[in-house]
């Protein structure tokens, strides 16, 4: 009975397993500075959750948001209040010990999971109108939603405002960022494979023929947006939690720029492609920084690289990396030899 | 009056601007009737079409799908109601699979979430697993089966169109609209594809409403037959008769070229 339920829990056992064998494993490899690797290792797993849920927005359903900072902000900032605030004097009235341990790891949880929520709901509110309209609505509105938002928070005393929250529970380490890495790939290459993925790609096709074959386009944009939305707050409630410090500063939009570059390099509609652009491009960008101090440039080159990146993407590959494809279909072209 | 109509349409107009593409315009289908709407090029035929199918909502008139007044619906709505259609410049999902193209079609029937969708739940399991077992059939009856994942841009002309049948059959209408679908094909695949149209009406029981321009065409399949002309309905009645008709004619002799 219901196995299908004890399958994907089992599932979600040994990934967690493995994860947890790769945490130990990362922590214990005696390199100097490795501290510095596994900080780019995890912003490598944050980014890819960025650009695996924008695919699902930009790629899948063929809508444009350029707001997934913003989303991530309202993640970011609506888990680490509950933890900064809430869960972590809770804590503090607690012995130390596995019991200890175990609830913080269940609060923080909940607390990533009530930041996606909220983030997601914040791509209802703001999906539901624009979603109506014209495609290019969403880009423009989404836009200023991104700013809003960040003009908003630093306009909020509480949360810290202009300063920045500092003090966030280092809850965040690779064993989470990585677990959710899994789940939004899994989510989303579920999704792509089922009646509902299938009605954000039809949307993406030919609205037209959508709606005459009986997909309510405006419902499957919405859905598709919401669904991305809620893992760019998953993403940000990782950041903030592993960072240990928020700042309003951190979610312009070149972060949400930065997204959409992933998904167009990886080849819009492409899961694999977007993971394989996420790490390539923060990999990429971690090696301007020693670009950057060894030819004394005080300001940060990021943008002029985005800007050539695109242009040669879209001179020479303008479909992106992968196209439409998934890795996976490229070997199986080989093997079978196809026509 | 024990059966509902497919489709009613009662003094159906439509202007754009100051041009009334289609004025008055009264038809009714009963089911697994086979109906010919044919005129000269820019007659309104395709706006006819987009407005039953709800793409554009009439100045004044009432449409009924299976008996449900199309006013307040929204095109994809009234897909749910039993129509479904094919389009004249054809809109097969290009970069999609054929098979993702026929599943498509079966949108309306599918009775899962988005939760069951990530989960792998068993209602997601036995959905699928009917539903690729139906598209296939449907490919198969257009001989496309052994194409099924490659994507529908690398059909030939011919075969896209037969697809976006497959696919407006996948959502099992009561009344299948198909919009010049000979268009492009030459005069073996036309013939081929005129007697495949009949066999589905009887294949699936249901109404289908044929639009054409080419008035030879539709004379040996249809029963019945209804012309436009500058967006009136100039004839309407059984292929003989439209054939005698001398309005009909007349109206097709600035067009010598096509008959
Ligand atoms: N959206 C529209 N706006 C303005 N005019 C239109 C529109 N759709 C159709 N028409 C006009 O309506 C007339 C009928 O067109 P159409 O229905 O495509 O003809 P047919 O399908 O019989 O060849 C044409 O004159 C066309 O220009
Ligand atoms: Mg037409």
């Amino acid at each position: 009975m219901r196995n299908w339920l004890v399958r994907d829990l089992a599932g979600i056992a040994v990934i967690s397993a493995v994860l947890v064998g790769i945490s130990y494993f990362l922590g214990w490899i005696p390199i100097p500075g490795m501290a510095y690797y596994n900080r780019v290792i995890v912003t490598i797993g944050i980014n890819i959750i960025l650009a695996v849920s924008l695919n699902i927005i930009n790629g899948h359903a063929g809508q444009f948001s350029m707001g997934h900072a913003g989303f991530m902000a309202v993640g970011a900032y609506t888990s680490a209040y509950l933890t900064y605030f809430h869960f972590q004097p809770f804590l503090a009235t607690l012995a130390e010990g596995p019991g200890r341990f175990a609830l913080q790891q269940a609060l923080f949880l909940g607390a990533l999971l009530a930041g996606g929520a909220a983030a997601g709901i914040a791509g209802w509110v703001v999906g539901l109108p624009s979603l109506r309209l014209r495609g290019d609505y969403l880009a423009i509105v989404t836009l200023g939603f991104g700013e809003i938002i960040r003009v908003l928070i630093l306009n909020i005393d509480k949360i810290g405002g202009a300063r920045g929250l500092s003090g966030v529970p280092a809850f965040a380490n690779f064993f989470w960022v990585y677990f959710f890495v899994c789940i939004v790939i899994i989510v989303s290459w579920r999704l792509v494979r089922s009646q509902v993925g299938r009605a954000f790609l039809a949307v993406r096709e030919d609205e037209i023929a959508a709606e005459a074959m009986g997909v309510n386009t405006t419902h499957y944009k919405v859905q598709a947006f919401v669904i991305g939305s809620f893992f760019a707050g998953i993403a940000g409630g990782l950041l903030g939690h592993y960072l240990v410090y928020l700042n309003p500063g951190m979610f312009q939009f070149t972060k949400s720029f930065e997204a959409i570059v992933m998904v167009v390099l990886g080849g819009m509609g492409s899961i694999s492609g977007s993971v394989l652009a996420a790490v390539i491009l923060t990999v990429a960008l971690e090696g301007l920084r020693f670009v950057k101090e060894a030819f004394g440039l005080t300001s940060d080159p990021r943008m002029v690289i985005y800007a050539i990146v695109l242009i040669l993407l879209m001179r020479l590959r303008p479909q992106g990396l992968l196209g439409n494809r998934e890795l996976g279909d490229f070997f199986r072209r080989r093997k079978g030899g196809d026509r | 009056m024990t059966v509902t109509a497919v489709l009613e349409a009662k003094g159906v107009s439509i202007r754009f601007g100051g041009l009334t593409a289609v004025c008055d315009f009264n038809l009714a289908i009963q089911p697994t009737e086979l109906v010919g709407l044919i005129g000269p090029n820019g007659a309104g035929k395709t706006t006819v079409f987009n407005m039953l199918t709800g793409v554009y909502k009439p100045t004044e008139g009432e449409i009924r799908v299976s008996g449900v007044n199309t006013r307040t619906l929204k095109a994809f709505d009234i897909t749910k109601l039993g129509a479904a259609r094919t389009f004249q410049n054809i809109r097969v999902f290009k970069s999609l699979s054929l098979l993702d193209n026929v599943k498509i079609g079966g949108h309306i029937h599918y009775k899962y979430s988005w939760a069951d969708s990530v989960l792998h739940s068993i209602t997601f399991r036995e959905h699928e697993r009917q539903a690729e077992k139906e598209a296939l059939e449907l490919l198969s009856m257009f001989d496309l089966d052994h194409r099924a994942h490659d994507e529908a841009k690398s059909l030939p002309y011919g075969d896209q169109r037969r697809l976006e049948i497959a696919r407006a059959l996948a959502a099992k209408p009561k009344l299948l609209l198909l919009d010049e679908p000979a268009a492009g094909l030459n005069t073996g695949e036309t013939t081929e594809l005129m007697q495949q149209i009949r066999a589905i009406r009887d294949k699936f029981g249901i109404a289908v409403l044929l639009i054409e321009h080419n008035m030879e065409l539709v004379m040996g399949i249809c029963e019945r037959i209804l012309v436009l002309n500058y967006g009136k309905t100039i004839a309407h009645g059984r292929p003989e008769e439209i054939q005698r008709n001398p309005v009909v004619i007349e109206a097709y002799l600035g067009e010598a070229v096509e008959v």
